[in-house]
């Protein structure tokens, strides 16, 4: 048996060259799947509910997706829809969605997955103790009723099952939720009873797009053809290619574990694979095993709102004012707790030119001709965040010292205004493993005409 | 004895997650790979980066002659006062590692 799987781009949305779709269509592929996501861009998509790609970018991909799809009667997948994954992600894409079909005049069924977590449900479920305790990331605490209550909105990141089970209905096109980045992937291949392990291992390379190949773009495609004991990766552009090295490299791209790629239900061993060069840019893989583990886990993530943001951006050029900044620093913040307390407020600095890229890490932190200065100011309370901008601006800009020469002013701003409006800030509060006792626990599907 | 930047084809780092940042290290020979995991130990990447040693994985990864270091962020990605919301240039301290091969 044999599936072929073909991969557009890394995110819908990155686009890809239309020659490397056709390419790729042309191979009569049997699915086309694509991931929506990441939790990459930091907590405040998720929180805010808004994609991190735009409506135009995201619209020109599937309108060659649908066309594509539609042309060869194959289901096009996507997982992790609108980059976060939550409600307004899915309902988002699905809005992109019906735009395209209007303009092409094609009606699709469409299977739809929601992977939002119902914070009542869920704090009942742990009083309750019908669940065993959310295990935390080393990093955080246990999930406390408080901690889920003030976090904005939780998804699960579901696995391959939902996809294989919409797959059964017999759907053109699934947009899902917070997904793992490899099931779209992996759907057809698990719904069509071939190997478990190796269809992960080739979705965690196909989920990038043309990452894998060499060089790489994570704004073009990939194919890839699975087998019964093996599969067989290349990209879908003639100046790309897959090695053996390209390929093997990516199994340890982003994870901290190169051996195993984990998801609900198992893991893909991949810790005896073997890779081969077969000509032509293309890399056959074999060796992968799934381990289906006993305990079905599904990571829960979770963004709080942490305050309202304000930005103040400066250079400095005078050498007496850089080898005083961190004093000049302090003495302006101690001022501006005299005008307006310290309550409910936080200011962070990143001194660029020093240590602005690796904070209390960088080995070499020195200033040499110039530094630029960025303010980062947050608040509960939007007017405050703007008012403690404005005086660390004004404040720092006419700060005195002892034999100043430069007393017209301390700081080059480049932009008026010099404080900015950076909207509302987010933190990662939820980023637990939860015990899942079926495989749809935390899918919530529907069909749907698009 | 060569640093590492001119003897390595790859140096790179990522996020893995919010709260981690996993570097990639690898190499077109075999030879260079072994003469960095000669050196290489938590302790000396304790030190490099100002983490504790606990806290660092090394995990040497043949099928792609490279080595993976895992270490824990200091500021979550995207948390207030965090300086690279992807990870993606915390490598630097490893540049000058003086490397026997190449």
């Amino acid at each position: 048996m044999e599936i072929r799987i073909l991969s557009p781009t890394a995110i819908l949305g990155y686009g890809f060259p239309v020659q490397s779709l056709e390419y790729g269509v042309s191979l009569e592929p049997d699915v086309i799947a694509v991931d929506g996501g990441s939790t990459d861009p930091g907590p405040y998509y998720l929180g805010e509910g808004v994609p991190f790609v735009s409506a135009k970018a995201v619209e020109r991909d599937l309108f060659y997706l649908v066309k594509a799809s539609t042309e060869r009667e194959i289901p096009l997948l996507i997982g992790s829809a609108g980059g976060a994954g939550a409600e307004p992600h899915v309902n988002w894409t699905l809005e992109r969605l019906r735009r395209i079909t209007q303009k092409l005049g094609t009606r699709l069924k469409a299977g739809v997955i929601y992977t939002d977590v119902d914070k009542g449900e869920l704090i009942r479920k742990i009083e309750s103790g019908t669940y065993n305790k959310p295990i935390p990331h080393s990093r955080l605490s246990p999930l406390k009723t408080e901690t889920i209550s003030n976090t904005k909105r939780i998804v699960a990141q579901v696995g391959v099952e939902p996809f294989t089970q919409l797959l059964k209905e017999d759907v053109d096109v699934i947009v899902a939720g917070r997904s793992v980045d490899i099931a779209p992937f992996a759907a057809l291949p698990w719904l069509k009873g071939m190997d478990k392990g190796l269809a992960v291992h080739l979705g965690k390379i196909l989920e990038c797009g043309a990452i894998a190949a060499e060089p790489g773009s994570g704004s073009d495609g990939m194919m890839g053809i699975l087998r019964d004991n093996e599969f067989e990766v290349f990209p879908l552009n003639p100046s790309r290619r897959a090695t053996m090295t390209s390929i093997a490299e990516h199994a340890m791209y982003e994870r901290t574990d190169p051996f195993r790629e984990h998801i609900p239900g198992g893991y893909s061993d991949m810790s005896s694979v073997l890779y081969e060069e077969t000509g032509d840019g293309r890399v056959v893989v074999k060796g992968s095993r799934w381990i289906p583990v006993q305990r079905r886990l599904v990571k829960l993530e979770g963004a709080s709102f942490a305050g309202y943001r304000f930005i103040v951006i400066a250079g400095a050029r005078d050498p007496d004012f850089l080898s005083r900044i961190d004093g000049l620093v302090s003495k302006t913040l101690e001022s501006i707790r005299e005008l307006v307390g310290d309550e409910g407020y936080s200011v962070h600095l990143r001194v660029y030119g020093r240590d602005g890229v690796m904070g209390d890490r960088e080995p070499e932190p020195r200033i040499t001709h110039e530094a630029g200065l960025v303010f980062e100011v947050l608040a509960d309370e939007k007017d405050k965040a703007k008012t403690v901008a404005g005086l660390v601006r004004s404040t720092l800009l006419h700060i005195g010292w002892e034999g100043r020469k430069t007393t017209a002013g301390n700081l080059a701003f480049p932009f008026s205004p010099s404080d900015i409006d950076a909207g509302r800030a987010y933190t990662w509060s939820v980023w637990h493993l939860i015990e899942e006792e079926n495989f749809l626990e935390y899918s919530r599907m529907m069909l749907k005409e698009v | 004895m060569t640093p590492l930047r001119d003897v390595a084809k790859i140096i790179r780092s990522k996020n893995a997650g919010p709260f981690t940042i996993t570097i990639d290290i690898i190499f077109d020979d075999e030879d260079c790979l072994d003469a960095l995991l000669n050196l290489l130990n938590r302790k000396l990447v304790a030190q490099l980066y100002k983490v504790n040693s606990e806290d660092i994985e090394i995990i040497p990864y043949r099928p792609a002659r490279a080595v993976k270091i895992n270490i824990p962020r200091g500021t979550p990605s995207g948390h207030p006062g965090d300086t690279d919301v992807y990870g993606a240039q915390q490598h630097a301290p490893l540049l000058g590692l003086e490397v026997e091969c190449g």
